[in-house]
């Protein structure tokens, strides 16, 4: 059992969520996602890191200058000339604002007086722009369990990457909040629990997108001797322990790769060698394709550029990841050779060539030369880094919770003011016509008391998208019990069973519901009504005529007078059956009459004819 | 409490918040405070207070950029605009940036193309151009030429840089290219489309044109750059990167991005054409009216006294039939009045409606396909080298610097 206190692990979390607005953040183009078949044109640019007033370019966007890289961007009819990058911003919009002052008040936060839009450098292709505008809306809240939120900011969604270097511009522009505390939790489970409480206050608003890829956490975690890592895209709550448990191990063996390192004296050796003549005649398809082969010796470091410091990562992986940077396909160091190839005649000859002893480590690079030297620059300074244990880092999550490098910490230098969108102010009259929406766990608890639905139903409903149409529904006299299993499990039931459910519209439904509470038809007639809509949906008629078509079609109404002479002929027509069952009968009976009157009429009242005319028999 | 001062350390309370900041300057009555985190918050100045000031950071040393000597020498003059810039990330001011030390910093590949000398005449927003720096800018183009460049780039706000483009072509004979440059997006972004448009402006400078033009992107990738004649070329878009257009005729050249290799048309000047002459006098009393349906010919009063005026009126080239007796007033007072048209595309005639022909009879001069700037410009031009009113009429009608086409090529 890893003790966490001991280790000095501090985690924090930033949760950034998309707004279900009706336009974008700083354009009036609809939030609405598209397939990229759906495209309309597409075009390319180049970015460039611009030089701040001190003449530095910040250090995160000096790593993604280090490839010369072209972006192409899909587009659509949907996308406008603003998120071409050919227009300048329109003002913020308010609807998105409310949204992110309703979090900061549900979150007890304090809204700042003035908000400013930041552009935030952000060169790896995903803004056309170059930049993320971004603002800071309210500070310090209070969580649940003595954690604290340092901020919540409002700011652009990015563009989608599709591959490569493309990018698809429908998802540019969204709104999105930021959400971040402070490293306020200390086990890997403490930071799992408040990025579900925080994301229940987002759902709480009603107002936030839903679906894979709305929400996503970024999280910060260090360990006493370690440093402060940014783990990039967990998209999966209960990924979040995994990955934070993975780090502290990944810290911990970098700290013992660190120690060990001092206690052997190990050294990096800065000359980088031409390896090249050495694979003339490899049988290493990479090495045999490569115009040149360079090579670093890293005195000392024998065995612990393979030793696994996270699962299916080792040191010789973050150094790789360095040296991709450059362009190269990755790294090749002798605690892994011999192998893809590489003879271990040759890794004697290259261990020979550059005079490494045997408690040394080897690293190749193969590629252009240019490519290859920067490359073999970046080993260097990845393996010098790791003396000191931990770089300070972001990097982005993998399958299963464990990280890869992506690229240093950024530093406040990539902020400054986006000039062409004007502050503003929060005044007492905006902050106090903020309304609090109930929390989804209390709306649950209510749904429970005033409804009488069991706790889990109730949860299910308050949590689920559903959720307005099923307050809708009870309002309009529908029994809650009824609504909650129809629009969870019988929508779901049919779903699974290919019924395309989602075309049938909410007020459909609604109006269904109601038909229902009226006694146009029986309730058992649901699923054959719903799959009845869906099949026709699109078709013309106001929902009432509609669902009015779809009952006619499905379970006409059959009348008192016909349910008696239903049952009766039923019963006659199974007299021997019913003589020998007696009362018994019932329930057999029961489903062959349901399934003639095809749900047109209550169960409760089909059963009350059926007992009747069975006790007329009987007696 | 002295007043605050831009780098000032303040702590800022609010709400059972505290925190530390930078103040950056005074927005709307509200303290701009910069936090850690980078984000600037605007707070009340009586939540602020000093902690303290720090001492100031003498400016970094701008590193001296080496030029190639063995590369054409170009000369870039600046008038103002954002061709190159450089954000301050804790004001977020953007500055221009004119020397050619400064470009080459932002943008060193230029360095590949050529080696520079800079010129800076002005530091305006384009809308605040004047005939008169129109002249100073010819003269100092004239100037860089004779001292032997093998080109000059000129760095322009876009807003009016096709009037300027237009002016210097008329005041200017030039053997070398001379080259209007801009950007659309402000050069701070990493999008910018200043890099590229000074880089190919750089490589029209250094090639084979002969005469005046406007390089900025053709298209809004960043592919290629068109090279559009100086007379020809208008800002047609509030804020695409291909705003410019070549109206009436194809462009002269493009510039393929990122090799920068030119190809020039048939159309386009070569260099050593023309000899360096300039002709820099100009009669700024003209003025450019837009017409309106409804618009009053009291309007016309307020232009009493010009030298020039040029319409740009409805359709083939017409104003209401009520302006034609205040016209003829004008007219025959002296003034020159040239037509153009609204439409920017096609050619004014007024011989087929009864009023063009209303026009003609009292003397207003049809201003052929020229675009409605390029007439005033022109028309200032030639009222300031040439008196003879009948000489005047019949250079407006003549293209002298490529702002007539003979024909209407469909």
């Amino acid at each position: 059992m890893t003790d966490y206190e001991k280790l000095g692990l501090k985690a924090g979390i930033e949760i950034h969520q998309q707004l279900d607005t009706a336009e974008k953040l700083f354009c009036r183009c609809p939030t609405r996602l598209r397939d990229i078949s759906e495209r309309t044109g597409e075009f390319y640019r180049y970015l460039r890191a611009t030089e701040s007033e001190l003449g530095e370019i910040d250090q995160a966007a000096r790593e993604e200058m280090k490839l010369v890289r072209k972006f192409c961007y899909y587009t659509y009819d949907s996308v406008c000339l603003a998120e071409h990058d050919e227009e300048p911003p329109t003002p913020m919009n308010p609807e998105a604002l409310d949204v992110c002052l309703t979090l900061a008040k549900m979150l007890d936060m304090t809204p700042v007086e003035q908000v400013h839009t930041m552009r935030k450098l952000v060169i790896d292709g995903s803004n056309t722009s170059g930049f993320q505008r971004t603002a800071l809306v309210a500070l310090s809240g209070a969580l649940p369990g003595g954690c604290q939120v340092e901020t919540i900011c409002l700011e652009e969604e990015a563009a989608q990457r599709v591959e490569g270097e493309t990018f698809s511009l429908d998802r540019l522009g969204i709104p999105l909040v930021e959400i971040t505390t402070t490293p306020c939790m200390h086990t890997p489970e403490a930071v799992q629990e408040v990025a579900a409480h925080i994301g229940m206050v987002l759902r709480s608003t009603g107002r936030v997108k839903r679906g894979l890829g709305t929400i996503r956490q970024d999280i910060n975690v260090s360990i006493a001797d370690g440093a402060r890592v940014e783990i990039k895209g967990v998209q999966e709550l209960a990924l979040i322990a995994e990955v934070v448990r993975r780090e502290v191990e990944r810290q911990v063996a970098l700290i013992a790769i660190a120690d060990e390192l001092r206690e052997r004296d190990a050294r990096v050796d800065h000359t980088v060698i031409d390896a090249t003549a050495l694979f003339a005649d490899t049988k290493s398809a990479i090495l045999k394709k490569a115009k040149v082969v360079l090579a670093v010796r890293l005195s000392g470091f024998a065995g612990l550029v393979g030793r696994e410091i996270q699962p299916g990562r080792r040191l010789g992986s973050e150094m790789s990841d360095y040296a991709k940077k450059c362009g190269v396909g990755g790294i090749f160091h002798t605690d892994e050779l011999p192998a893809y190839g590489v003879t271990a005649d040759e890794v004697a000859r290259l261990r020979e060539f550059v005079s490494a002893a045997e408690e040394d480590c080897v690293v190749i690079v193969a590629a252009s030369r240019e490519r290859a030297g920067c490359a073999a620059e970046q080993v260097i300074l990845r393996a010098e880094m790791a003396f000191s244990g931990v770089p300070e880092e972001t990097r982005k999550m993998l399958e299963e919770g464990s990280s890869a490098y992506m690229r240093p910490l950024p530093g406040a230098a990539r902020m400054y003011p986006e000039t062409d969108v004007f502050p503003v102010v929060i005044d007492e009259e905006l902050w106090g016509g903020i309304e609090i929406p109930e929390l989804l766990t209390d709306r649950a608890a209510r749904f429970v008391r005033e409804f009488g639905l069991d706790e889990a139903l109730a949860r299910q409903v308050a949590f689920s998208e559903r959720l307005a149409l099923f307050e809708e529904a009870v309002a309009a006299g529908v029994r809650p019990t009824l609504a909650a299993r129809t629009l969870l499990a019988t929508c779901r039931e049919l779903a699974r069973d290919g019924v395309d459910i989602d075309r049938v519209s909410e007020e459909e439904i609604l109006t269904l519901l109601s038909a229902i509470e009226a006694g146009k038809a029986a309730k058992e007639a649901i699923p054959d009504l719903l799959t009845e809509l869906a099949r026709t949906a699109g078709g013309a008629g106001t929902p009432r005529e509609r669902v009015d078509a779809a009952i006619g079609k499905m379970a006409p109404a059959v009348s008192g007078a016909d349910v008696e002479a239903i049952v009766r002929r039923i019963v006659t027509e199974r007299e021997a059956f019913a003589r020998e069952k007696g009362m018994g009968a019932l329930g057999p009976l029961m489903g062959v009459v349901m399934q003639e009157l095809r749900g047109s009429v209550d169960g409760k009242v089909v059963s009350e004819a059926l007992r009747r005319e069975l006790k007329q028999l009987l007696s | 409490m002295d007043t605050l001062q831009t780098g000032d350390r303040v702590r800022y309370a609010n709400g059972g918040t505290t925190l530390t900041g930078t103040y950056i300057a005074e927005r709307d009555g509200m303290a701009v405070v910069k936090l850690g985190s980078g984000y600037n918050i605007g707070a009340s100045f009586e939540k602020i207070e000093l902690i303290e000031r720090p001492a100031r950071q003498p400016a970094a040393g701008a590193s001296v950029v080496v030029q190639n000597p063995d590369l054409p020498e170009l000369a870039i003059i600046s008038t103002g605009g954002t061709i190159a810039s450089r954000a301050d990330f804790r004001t977020g001011a953007v500055t221009s940036q004119f020397s050619a030390n400064d470009i080459l910093r932002a943008i060193p590949e230029l360095g590949d193309v050529a080696r520079y000398r800079d010129r800076q005449i002005a530091n305006i927003l384009s809308e605040n151009m004047q005939p008169a720096l129109w002249r100073d800018l010819a003269r100092a183009i004239y100037d860089e030429i004779r001292t032997g460049v093998a080109g000059v780039i000129v760095t322009h706000g876009t807003d009016t840089m096709a009037c300027s483009a237009a002016a210097v072509r008329f005041m200017l004979r030039t053997p070398v290219p001379v080259v209007f440059v801009g950007s659309q997006r402000s050069a701070d972004r990493p999008s910018s489309d200043n890099a590229m448009n000074a880089l190919c402006s750089a490589a029209v400078a250094a090639g084979n044109l002969g005469e005046v033009a406007v390089v900025m992107h053709a298209t809004t990738n960043d592919d290629r750059c068109a090279v559009h004649r100086a007379t020809r070329v208008r800002k047609m878009h509030t804020s695409r990167r291909d705003a410019f257009q070549s109206i009436g005729m194809e462009p002269l050249g493009y510039v393929d991005y990122p090799s920068l290799s030119v190809t020039l048309s048939d159309e386009a000047v070569r260099r050593g054409a023309e000899e360096p002459e300039l002709h820099d006098a100009i009669e700024e009393r003209c003025a450019l009216l837009h017409f309106y349906p409804g618009m009053p010919p009291a309007v016309l009063d307020a232009f009493e006294g010009y030298a020039g005026l040029v319409i740009a009126g409805t359709g083939l080239g017409h104003v209401a039939t009520d302006w034609v007796p205040r016209l003829q007033e004008m007219i025959e007072g002296g003034t020159t009045v040239v037509m153009t048209s609204q439409c920017l595309h096609g050619r004014v005639c007024d011989r087929v409606y009864n009023t063009g022909r209303d026009l003609l009879r009292i003397g207003v001069v049809e201003g052929e396909d020229m675009l409605p700037e390029t007439a005033l410009v022109k028309l200032m031009w030639v009222l300031g080298n040439e008196s003879d009113p009948e000489r005047v009429k019949e250079l407006i009608k003549t293209d002298l610097a490529g702002e007539i086409q003979r024909r209407s090529v469909p």
